[in-house]
């Protein structure tokens, strides 16, 4: 007998049946917790696998009673119908626009007071901080008509400036406030050296500081690039014509091939709505410690 | 080097504020043949008996609570599962963001699909499931609007209020279980007396942060009702009194109300925490 053998040899094993039992009752154990976790994993995903399944759903199963949970015959044509629709596509093109400028904009002006705010000592500086933080929470509403009749002045209506422009007031005091908190969290040996080298503030600052805070500027970028992509109040506001819509308002505006008032082309919009997500989804996947620093480095101190 | 990027917010941000004060007290409109007049309170005046206005109100308090409160619940429960050991915890952790990361009008529109009245996924899973006996028009019907445009918001957030409570569950330092172990206490007290406890400050930034930004929802209800009186937020609202009516001056008086609802919210939760405080 092993068993024996073995607790002759190691007394303090316990016999293998037992083990066995108690293995397989922490197994049950572990039932309600993976049921949960299971429950959680498809209420979360059930949404995207639907848009997934209508996307490569053709018209006549679409709308169709019962209605199928996987298409039997999967086609391209929705995503072929969405992507040469000349709405959707400049959409994408226009937010890929305003969104990257957006992002570099805030960077820009981001860094450079950040360093002023991370660095320096100086009368307001606290309350500039203040201001910035308080200003995240900022309702957008709250200036819509001020910013229309300001963009309207000024001849930006229904251009894509009129939204570069106004983002900056949801992109710019998030990134200023994390890009500060990682200027403050470098050592300040190298900068010191630089000066006594004789090197100028604004030297410091792009030779020495910002390469150093390139991860702070990839989890600001992220998160100015997300926000700008995802607006939709001011980019329905401020535009007016097709050729300027972001693709949030292309989205929303879709009327399809046939243009038929009595038919939503749900196909199409789901496909739409894939070719727009599958980028965001694996950004977010490769990305994910990265945009999570950057929320908790605004979230936890407020 | 702070001067570039003050400019900016100062333009962006202040000098329009300022402005939607002062257009509040204007007759401001696009409409409008005539200049822009002065008209004090009348705008004000206007507001407080503006039925519609109130109407709006009342569904965006509801609204904010429906959706907080589950939000903040479901967020507990899903933080509380993910933040045990088990393989793929990081993984999880990824895919929680998703949501979050899709634009709210992308997700509404996925969302007014599945609702839809006679080829929705939800009406086709009722029927099969004999919970209903006829198709249900989810979002015109005045009965079920509300609860289906909760739910869009709910399932979009809720991962992410999760994963902010779930990192102030990994602050909280194991040894405290440990020893509450040792004394014998049960998993539902280390729930009350450890964990509720010291997981307080990361609720309370949830909870003030989610409630402000349902306060100021927009996107899902413009796509799901477009200006639908019985079913508008403060900010649908109010964006169409500007862009689409173009009346700017009375507009400026809703925004400015919006503004103090918030306002005082914001106070509501500040004297919270302070009186937690002493």
């Amino acid at each position: 007998m092993t068993a024996v053998a073995e607790t002759a040899a190691r007394p303090r094993v316990q016999p293998r049946a037992q083990r066995l039992s108690r293995r397989s009752r922490r197994l049950i154990k572990r039932v309600p917790f993976l049921l949960l976790l299971l429950i959680i994993i498809v209420y979360i995903g059930f949404p995207f696998y639907w848009a997934f399944r209508s996307a490569f759903t053709p018209d006549a199963e679409l709308f169709k009673t019962p209605v199928q949970y996987f298409p039997s015959h999967p086609t391209w044509a929705n995503f072929h119908d969405a992507l040469t629709d000349s709405n959707f596509r400049r959409g994408l093109l226009n937010s890929a626009i305003v969104a990257g400028a957006v992002t570099l904009l805030a960077l820009g002006l981001g860094s450079l007071a950040g360093y002023a705010l991370g660095r320096f000592r100086f009368r307001g500086r606290s309350a500039a901080l203040y201001m910035m933080l308080s200003m995240t929470i900022f309702p957008q509403i709250a200036i819509l008509g001020a910013l229309y009749t300001l963009i309207n002045r000024v001849h930006l209506y229904n251009t894509l400036w009129a939204l570069v422009f106004s983002y900056m007031v949801l992109v710019l005091p998030l990134t200023v406030w994390i890009l500060t908190t990682f200027m403050r969290a470098l050592p300040r040996d190298l900068e010191e050296a630089a000066y006594i080298d004789g090197a100028t503030p604004l030297q410091v600052f792009y030779k020495v500081m910002l390469p150093l805070i390139a991860p702070g500027l990839v989890t600001a970028g992220l998160l100015a690039f997300i926000a700008a992509w995802q607006e939709f109040l001011y980019a329905l506001s401020f535009t007016e014509t097709p050729d300027k819509h972001t693709v949030t308002v292309a989205i929303t505006t879709f009327t399809g091939k046939t243009g038929s008032a009595f038919q939503v082309p749900w196909g199409e919009i789901m496909a739409a709505t894939v070719i727009v997500t599958v980028p965001l989804i694996v950004l977010t996947l490769a990305l994910q410690r990265r945009i999570l620093a950057g929320l908790t480095a605004g979230a936890v101190k407020g | 080097m702070l001067g570039p990027a003050l400019v900016v917010v100062a333009l962006v941000a202040l000098y329009p504020l300022g402005e939607t004060v002062y257009q509040s007290f204007t007759d401001k409109s696009f409409l409008g043949l005539g200049g822009t007049h002065w008209i004090g309170l009348e705008n004000y005046t206007n507001l407080v008996h503006d039925s519609i206005f109130r109407k709006s109100i009342v569904t965006t308090v509801k609204f904010t609570a429906i959706t907080v409160g589950f939000e903040f619940v479901l967020g507990l429960v899903i933080a509380l599962v993910v933040n045990s050991n088990f393989r793929g915890r990081g993984v999880m952790r990824a895919v929680m963001l998703v949501p979050w990361a899709i634009p709210t009008v992308i997700s509404a529109q996925m969302w007014k699909w599945m609702y839809d009245d006679v080829f929705g996924v939800f009406n086709d899973l009722g029927r099969r499931l004999h919970l209903l006996h006829h198709s249900v028009a989810w979002i015109s019907q005045p009965n079920t609007s509300l609860g289906a445009v909760c739910a869009v918001d709910i399932w979009k957030t809720t991962p992410f209020v999760a994963l902010l409570l779930l990192a102030g569950l990994q602050v909280i330092p194991k040894d405290l279980y440990e020893a509450a172990d040792v004394d014998g206490a049960s998993k539902l007290q280390q729930f009350w007396r450890i964990t509720m406890p010291l997981l307080r400050p990361a609720i309370l930034v949830a909870l003030i942060f989610r409630t402000l930004d349902a306060l100021r929802v927009f996107d899902v209800f413009y796509v799901f009702f477009g200006n639908r009186v019985d079913t508008q937020t403060m900010a649908v609202y109010d964006q169409n009194t500007i862009v689409t009516v173009g009346n700017v001056g009375y507009g400026a008086a809703v925004s400015v109300a919006i503004f103090l609802i918030i306002a005082i919210f914001v106070v509501i939760y500040v004297t919270f925490i302070k009186v937690e405080e002493q």
